[in-house]
C-alpha cells in the first residue's frame, strides 16, 4: 500500500520522526508563548537559553558526574535562575517601552551568551551520551525507533499539558492571567505582581533549559544550536497564535510533521516550508490558528 | 537618484586607492590571512590558523630581504563579498605581498579573482572546491593541500575496492556539497559502483533522521556524507542512534579531526575518511602537533598545518626570487619542490599542489591509547593519482 507514492512503512516512519521533532518545537515554543502571552516580551534569548540548558547538562555530567536524570531537574533550575536574573537586571526596565526594546535587549543578550560559550567551547561543540536506561532501540515493525526519541515525545507531551493546566486551570494561573490584563488592580488585591512576572519569565526560561537537556543526547551540543532554531520557533508561535499555549504546542507538533514530510518529497525546501505555512496562515487567519482575533 | 553620485564617488575613491598601490621597497612587508574567525569553521582554522601563519614567519626569522614581516588577519564571516573587499583593500592599500585563503570555497573563489586582478599570489589552504584550479583557475592562485576531487577519489576508490558498490549520498545543499557529490559520483561510476539515491539537506539542519530513514530504505551499502562541520556531526550522531552504522558503512567525504573529537570515538569508530595530513603521521608532524597542543590543548587540523606550510613555502619562494613581484614569485612557487612536515610535492601549472593523500580509519575506543589518538592509516595515494589528472583539468593554464 502506498500513500502519496511512498510505501506505508516509510510513511509511518516519517510521521513518527516528524512528531519527535514537533515535540521539540512544541516544548520550546511553549516557553516563548508563556513569556509573550503573560508578559508581552518577545524573548529572542529563548534559543540561547536552550543552548545554555544543553551545556549545563553537559557540564554537570563531565565536570561533576551528575547524571542525566538529575540534570533534567537541575539544568532547568539553573537556566530558570538565569532567566530571573535577566528579568531583574534588564527587562524590568523596559516594560514601559515599546515591546521592540525587549526584543532588541534579548537579542543582544542571546548574542553575548552565544559568544561566551563559543569562546570557551569552540564551535564544534561537545557530545552528550544517551543515558543507559534509554539507550537502544525498539523495532516497531515499520521502523526502528530509538528509545530515547520515544521518551522525548512522552516528556514533551507531559510538559506541554501540565503547563497548559497550570496557566488555564489553576488559581495561580488565574492570578497570572489577571495580572497581565490589569496589573495595578491585581496588585491592589494583595498579589505581588512584579514577583509573579519575574517567576513567569524564569519559568519560561526553565522550559527552554529543559528542552536543551532533552535535546543534548540527540544533537551535538554547540553554542550555535539555539540560533539555528529561534527563527523557526517564532514561526511556530506566530502560526499557533501569539501567546496561545495550546496553539504553540499543537502547531509545534503539526509543523514537525509537515517538515518531516517535506524532507521526503522536496528535501531542499525543508527549512523553508514552515515559513511558507506561516505566510499562508497569516494571510488567511492573521491572529494564528488558535489566536483570538483582536 | 542619489545612488548615482554615490557610486561615482566610490569608483573615483577606489581608483585613487588603486593608484597608491606601489610598494615603497622599505618598511614592513605585509602578508595576510582571511578566514572564518568566529563562525561554523572557526575550530578547523580560525584564530589558531592565523597563529600558524605567524609561527611560520617567526620560524623563518621574521624578516624577508632585510624587511620585517607583518601578518594581517580578518574574519570573512563566510561572506564572499566581505572576503573579496578585505583582500582588495589589503592588496591595493597595504601592499599585501601574499594572501592565505582560509576556509570556505565561496569566499576563496571571490578572493582569487581579486588576487588575479591585483597580481598578488593567493594560497588557498582551507577551501575544498576543485573549481579554484579548474574552470575558475588563474595565474595567481594556488590550491594548497586538498580539494573535493582528491577527497572523493581517495575515499570512493578505496571503498569500492573493498566491495561497497551501492552508494547513497547525504549532501549539504550548497556549492561545496554538490561539487563533492558530483566528483564522488564520477569516481563511483568509473569504478563500477552505482549511486542509488541522494538527499540534499539544507545547510544547518539539526535533525537528519528523515534523511537517514530514506537512505536506509534505499538498500545502499554506503552512506556517503557530502557535508562538513556541524552538519556532519549531527548526521553522524543520528546515524549512530538509528542503528544505520550497523547496516550501512558510513563514509565521511570531508571529516576533520575536530569532528571526530567532538563526536567521540564511540560514535565514529570504523569511519573511513580521506585527508592530506594527520598529526601522528611521522616525527615531523608530531613535533609540530606537540607545539600546537602546548598552546591550544588540542591537536591541529590539516588546515592549520597547511597554513603553516603554505606560508613557509611562499616565504622560501620569495626569498629565492629575491622580489615581492607576484608574477616572479608565482614562477618560483611552480618551480620548487615542497618537502616539509605537511606535504611532499609540487605546485602544478594550474596552481594545484600535488601532494600525497591518505585514507584513514577511525580507531575503536580500545585501539586509542593516548589523547587525540584517533586515526589509523589504511592507504596512501600518490598525489598524481589522487588529484584531477593533467588531461582532465579544465584550467587553460594547463594547455600551454
Amino acid at each position: 500500500m502506498d500513500i502519496f507514492g511512498i510505501p506505508l512503512q516509510a510513511f509511518l516512519g516519517q510521521l513518527l520522526l516528524g512528531l519527535v521533532n514537533g515535540a521539540f518545537y512544541a516544548m520550546l515554543s511553549l516557553g516563548l508563548a508563556v513569556i509573550f502571552g503573560m508578559l508581552g516580551i518577545i524573548n529572542f534569548a529563548q534559543g540561547a537559553l536552550y543552548m545554555v540548558g544543553a551545556f549545563a547538562g553537559w557540564i554537570m555530567l563531565t565536570s561533576f558526574g551528575i547524571n542525566y536524570w538529575f540534570a533534567l531537574v537541575l539544568a532547568p533550575l539553573v537556566v530558570g535562575i538565569l532567566g530571573v536574573v535577566i528579568e531583574r537586571l534588564f527587562l524590568r526596565h523596559l516594560y514601559k517601552l515599546d515591546p521592540l526594546y525587549g526584543l532588541l535587549m534579548t537579542f543582544g543578550l542571546a548574542q553575548i551568551m552565544e559568544g561566551l560559550f563559543r569562546r570557551q567551547y569552540g564551535v564544534s561543540g561537545e557530545s552528550y551520551p544517551v543515558p543507559d536506561a534509554l539507550a537502544g532501540a525498539t523495532n516497531l515493525g515499520f521502523m526502528v525507533l530509538p528509545n530515547y526519541r520515544a521518551w522525548v515525545v512522552l516528556a514533551s507531551l507531559v510538559v506541554c499539558l501540565s503547563t497548559w493546566f497550570l496557566i488555564e486551570r489553576t488559581r495561580l494561573g488565574a492570578y497570572l492571567r489577571a495580572g497581565t490584563e490589569n496589573a495595578p488592580l491585581v496588585q491592589a488585591f494583595g498579589v505581588n505582581v512584579p514577583m509573579m512576572v519575574m517567576l513567569t519569565f524564569g519559568g519560561g526560561a526553565a522550559l527552554a533549559g529543559l528542552a536543551g537537556v532533552l535535546a543534548a543526547p540527540i544533537i551535538q551540543v554547540t553554542p550555535l544550536m539555539g540560533s539555528n532554531l529561534i527563527i523557526v520557533l517564532f514561526a511556530v508561535v506566530v502560526i499557533g497564535g501569539m501567546g496561545s499555549i495550546l496553539g504553540s504546542a499543537v502547531s509545534g507538533l503539526l509543523l514537525g510533521v509537515v517538515e518531516g514530510f517535506t524532507r521526503v518529497f522536496y528535501p531542499q525546501g525543508s527549512n523553508v516550508v514552515i515559513f511558507v505555512v506561516m505566510v499562508i496562515v497569516l494571510l488567511v487567519r492573521p491572529a494564528g490558528l488558535f489566536g483570538k482575533e483582536a | 537618484m542619489k545612488l548615482k553620485p554615490l557610486v561615482a564617488a566610490l569608483v573615483i575613491g577606489l581608483g585613487c586607492i588603486g593608484a597608491q598601490a606601489k610598494d615603497t621597497g622599505s618598511g614592513p612587508i605585509n602578508i595576510g590571512i582571511v578566514t572564518d574567525l568566529s563562525g561554523v569553521y572557526a575550530d578547523i582554522d580560525g584564530p589558531a590558523g592565523v597563529e600558524m601563519v605567524k609561527w611560520a614567519v617567526h620560524d623563518f626569522g621574521g624578516k624577508l630581504m632585510g624587511r620585517p614581516i607583518e601578518v594581517l588577519s580578518a574574519d570573512h564571516q563566510n561572506k564572499p563579498d566581505i572576503g573579496s573587499s578585505v583582500a582588495r583593500k589589503w592588496m591595493a592599500e597595504d601592499h599585501l605581498a601574499m594572501l592565505i585563503g582560509g576556509t570556505n570555497s565561496g569566499v576563496n573563489l571571490a578572493m582569487s579573482k581579486v588576487a588575479a586582478q591585483e597580481e598578488v599570489p593567493m594560497l588557498g589552504v582551507g577551501p575544498g572546491s576543485a573549481r579554484l584550479t579548474n574552470q575558475d583557475c588563474n595565474a595567481y592562485t594556488v590550491h594548497y593541500g586538498y580539494d573535493t576531487v582528491a577527497l572523493a577519489k581517495v575515499a570512493a576508490k578505496a571503498l569500492i575496492k573493498q566491495g561497497y558498490k551501492k552508494w547513497y549520498f547525504l549532501t549539504a545543499d550548497y556549492a561545496f556539497g554538490k561539487s563533492l557529490q558530483s566528483d564522488a559520483t564520477k569516481v563511483v561510476d568509473a569504478a563500477g559502483g552505482t549511486v542509488v539515491g541522494s538527499s540534499l539537506a539544507p545547510l544547518g539542519t539539526s535533525d537528519f533522521s528523515s534523511f537517514l530513514l530514506q537512505a536506509q530504505s534505499s538498500k545502499a551499502q554506503i552512506l556517503a556524507m557530502a557535508n562538513a562541520g556541524g552538519d556532519f556531526d549531527n548526521a553522524m550522531k543520528a546515524a549512530q542512534e538509528f542503528g544505520i552504522t550497523k547496516t550501512m558503512k558510513v563514509a565521511g567525504l570531508l571529516v576533520f579531526i575536530n569532528d571526530v573529537n567532538a563526536l567521540g570515538l564511540k560514535a565514529t569508530e570504523g569511519l573511513q575518511l580521506a585527508a592530506p595530513w594527520y598529526w601522528d603521521q611521522n616525527a615531523a608532524s608530531r613535533k609540530f602537533a606537540d607545539r600546537f597542543f602546548d598552546k591550544y590543548h588540542r591537536m591541529p587540523s590539516f588546515i592549520q598545518a597547511g597554513d603553516y606550510s603554505a606560508t613557509m613555502t611562499w616565504l622560501e619562494a620569495a626569498k629565492k626570487a629575491g622580489t615581492l613581484d607576484g608574477t616572479k614569485v608565482m614562477a618560483e612557487l611552480k618551480k620548487m619542490k615542497i618537502n616539509d612536515m605537511f606535504a611532499k610535492g609540487y605546485i602544478r601549472a594550474d596552481g594545484l599542489l600535488i601532494n600525497d593523500m591518505h585514507l584513514y580509519q577511525v580507531k575503536t575506543p580500545q585501539e586509542s591509547t593516548k589523547p587525540w589518538d584517533y586515526y589509523k592509516l589504511v592507504a596512501t595515494i600518490p598525489g598524481d593519482q589522487a588529484y584531477t589528472s593533467a588531461a582532465d583539468s579544465t584550467c587553460p593554464l594547463m594547455k600551454k
